[in-house]
């Protein structure tokens, strides 16, 4: 039997990201850039997911989903150029936020490394907040060299 | 080349929220340090985009790019051309 350090050298090690987001910003930029804003950072599923009853856009639910994306980048520190839109927060059948990552940034963020991530989020007193946890294999040292935004 | 240091700056002024001026901040300091937040950084990427009239290809969305106005200004110019 393998000591309970052994086996974590081989599993790798959990990353921690989080993040907060001033929802009164996010307003701000929604109604300076519009369409613009919005395409670049958020996925047409978290923009369909933000939405309320009437339609209107709910910029607490975006500031979340921008604390996502961004607690992903700190714990997961991207090889490359990462478009925001494509780290994508997507809510399971029972309503449960989980993380999905497409194009350039599922390699970026080294996808193929990660065992099992997490992320919550949360939304109060003009902020949007997440914390978003993975557990990743090793990687060689020096492979993983450059945090991105 | 001066005047795309002064329209960077400019950028910085308006979205930035840096927490003292941009007008005067070291080319080679790091905005992050200075108060640019992710989200920030944003804004300032879209206001550049309107002012040079370009688009940031994915490659140079990284944290890096937007850590130093030498930093933006080496990204500028592999838009826009060094002498453009």
């Amino acid at each position: 039997m393998s000591t309970a350090s052994e086996a974590a050298g081989r599993i790798g090690s959990i990353r921690v990201g989080t993040d907060l987001v001033s929802v009164a910003e996010v307003q701000a930029s929604i109604d300076e850039f519009g369409e613009r804003y919005l395409q670049r950072v958020y996925s047409s599923h978290e923009l369909a997911t933000c939405r309320s009853e009437s339609g209107h856009l709910q910029a607490h639910r975006l500031a979340a989903r921008f604390a996502a994306k961004e607690s992903v980048i700190k714990a997961l520190t991207p090889s490359g150029g990462v478009t925001l839109r494509d780290i994508e927060v997507v809510l399971d059948p029972r309503g449960r936020p989980t993380m999905e990552f497409r194009g350039c940034a599922a390699d970026a963020l080294g996808l193929e490394t990660i065992l099992s991530h997490s992320v919550s989020l949360t939304h109060d007193g003009g902020y949007g907040g997440a914390v978003y946890a993975a557990l990743v294999v090793a990687a060689p040292s020096g492979q993983r060299h450059e945090a991105a935004r | 080349m001066n005047n795309r240091v002064g329209l960077v700056r400019a950028v910085l002024a308006d979205h930035g929220k840096l927490h003292g001026s941009a007008a005067t901040i070291s080319a080679t300091a790091s905005l992050y340090s200075a108060g640019l937040t992710s989200h920030a950084s944003v804004n300032v990427m879209l206001a550049l985009e309107d002012t040079f009239d370009i688009e940031f290809p994915e490659r140079l969305l990284t944290r890096a790019t937007f850590e130093t106005i030498d930093n933006l200004l080496a990204a500028l110019d592999s838009v826009l051309g060094a002498e453009a």
